[in-house]
């Protein structure tokens, strides 16, 4: 199974090796952290450097539990995490923002013409009230393109997301190697 | 009343640890499960925790670029991935969480070698061994920059644990050896060895004296000697039931001195036989390594291993010696050297593998294992 990307961007080997990892990594960490070590707290030039909440007032409080990036020397690479909404109201998460990139996307993974394909998820992440949203390899992610800057293991990168009707979403992700990034990828048929 | 009862009672270790260590093997699927180590703490878990069935030893060397910043990346990481698997979560971008379900009584312990140290540019509190006349040591068994001790009653779950830390530790080092090892005997008593002997009978009772360091940068901390100690068991066999029990100064059945009933009696060393020599021999083991004052005795937690057999039948097997003590210089090395010097033993060991690190004490929630050496 090959994936591509969905969007006219050009391709070289190391991007599509990062893509069919995030497409072919299913099941990933996600699935059974729940312990969530998440604070809320008022979003505003809170360091970044903490896993932080943003609440919004009106559209519910919104957190994200376990968040990390993928390592990558440089090109693409994504973030993952579980969104936590715990206010009564759905919260959408419009766009996200790193340092790291000056391109960031929120992408979903979706069948199409019989392959797996990632990309941009129209109208954003939508948590559900007094729900949760998982962002894992194979599935919803934060994609960041256009990476200058070595995400080296264990290193602290830090995200804004942006909520629709709300105060940001600022929290820290770690740098974890994952092995779909770092293997070499024989580019197959390329679409 | 010594060793494992006594560090129950003493020690770290959980009630439910204690009930899951009398489960059988054939009950370890359901029982283990509630098996649960608690990971933060003063102390790493996995020193004074009651032994569990099976144990992987992983040493690194640092790769060259590895230094004390990215130790204090490595580190956190690891740290992070020991925590959760330990209370049987999923590591973080774990691929298999699934295996993290039944932690089994899983610890997950580091040591820093001397490499460690130098590479972080900080005075290293061990130093390895003196050299033994009895030591056959081997390249591939011995040193090692950083540590990690897996054991748990399932040996998937340290197959899985193992993976974890090895996947994240392979941007800062390179594997220099793995040992994995098992325990045998009656669950809750004291281990048998290979050469059948139960092994590990007498341990300090007071760890804050005899294990835990209580001062300086390792404060709350200890040290590990691994030792891997090859037996002959091709010659043991040709050893006689007395003759075999002479040379330990225990009988093999119970574990019992030579001159007591039960394996915890005090032995007598200054009994002699009807022709006026010692019961317990001169060069009888536990006489050689035998420490008077409780709080010099090294703890033991020695797993065996049997790594296979050579065309003709012959087994790589023996003993993963596993000492922690406060103090190797104090504790350890004399012991080691009255061996050396003499012990009826030595005809059926050898050490083929030594190493030496510092166990760093252990961390808080959000702290990391080696922060305030390191940080």
């Amino acid at each position: 199974m090959f994936s591509r990307h969905a969007r006219t961007t050009s391709y070289s080997p190391a991007r599509a090796a990062l893509l069919l990892a995030a497409v072919l990594a299913v099941g990933g960490c996600g699935a059974s952290t729940t312990t969530s070590t998440t604070a809320s707290s008022t979003a505003s030039a809170a360091s970044p450097a903490a896993t932080a909440a943003a609440p919004a007032a009106a559209a519910g409080r919104l957190s994200i539990t376990d968040p990390w990036v993928k390592t990558t020397k440089e090109g693409m690479t994504a973030a993952f995490g579980t969104l936590v909404n715990d206010g009564d109201a759905d919260v959408t998460v419009t766009a996200g923002a790193s340092p790291l990139s000056p391109k960031v996307e929120l992408h979903e993974v979706v069948e199409s013409g019989g392959k797996m394909v990632m990309r941009p998820k129209a109208g954003g992440f939508v948590v559900p009230a007094h729900g949760r949203l998982e962002l894992k390899p194979g599935g919803d992610h934060i994609m960041l393109m256009g990476v200058t800057e070595e995400v080296k293991p264990g290193a602290r990168v830090a995200f804004t997301l942006t909520v629709k009707d709300g105060a940001p979403l600022q929290f820290t992700a770690v740098g974890k190697d994952f092995a779909g990034g770092k293997e070499d990828y024989q580019p197959g048929h390329q679409g | 009343m010594i060793s494992r009862r006594n560090l129950l009672a003493g020690g770290a270790v959980t009630a439910v640890g204690a009930l899951t260590q009398r489960a059988t093997p054939a009950q370890a699927p359901t029982q283990a499960v509630a098996r649960l180590e608690p990971f933060h703490g003063p102390h790493q878990a996995g020193v004074a925790t009651a032994p569990q069935a099976h144990a992987v030893f992983v040493a690194f060397d640092l790769l060259p670029g590895t230094g004390k910043e990215g130790l204090t990346r490595l580190l956190p990481l690891l740290t992070d991935d020991a925590a959760r698997l330990t209370q049987g979560r999923a590591a973080l971008a774990d691929t298999e969480p699934e295996l993290a379900a039944n932690p089994a009584g899983l610890t997950v312990t580091f040591g820093f070698g001397p490499g460690l140290f130098a590479a972080a540019g900080v005075k290293s509190p061990v130093a390895q061994l003196p050299a033994f006349e009895t030591d056959k040591l081997k390249k591939q068994w011995t040193g090692g920059d950083l540590l990690v001790q897996i054991c748990a009653d399932d040996p998937l779950t340290v197959s899985h644990a193992l993976r974890m830390i090895v996947k994240d530790t392979r941007s800062f080092a390179e594997v220099r050896w793995t040992q994995r090892g098992f325990r045998g005997g009656a669950p809750g008593g004291t281990q048998r060895n290979l050469m059948g002997q139960l092994d590990g009978t007498v341990n300090p009772t007071d760890l804050d004296r005899a294990v835990w360091i209580g001062d300086g940068p390792l404060r709350g901390g200890t040290t590990l000697v691994l030792r891997r100690i090859r037996m002959e068991l091709e010659t043991w066999d040709a050893a006689d039931r007395t003759a075999r029990e002479f040379t330990i100064g225990r009988r093999l059945d119970t574990g019992a001195p030579l001159t007591g009933r039960a394996e915890h009696d005090e032995p007598d060393y200054q009994r002699l036989n009807a022709l006026g020599f010692p019961v317990i021999a001169e060069y009888a083991h536990i006489r050689r390594t035998h420490v008077a004052d409780p709080a010099q005795r090294i703890l033991r937690r020695p797993y065996n291993y049997d790594d296979g057999l050579s065309a003709e039948g012959k087994p790589d097997a023996g003993l993963l010696f596993a000492s922690y003590q406060a103090d190797v210089e104090r504790q350890f090395v004399p012991i080691q050297r009255r061996m050396a010097e003499g012990d009826l033993l030595n005809q059926w060991v050898t050490t083929v593998g030594s190493a030496v690190f510092a166990v760093p004490a252990g961390c808080a929630p959000g702290g990391w294992i080696g922060d305030s050496l390191l940080a």
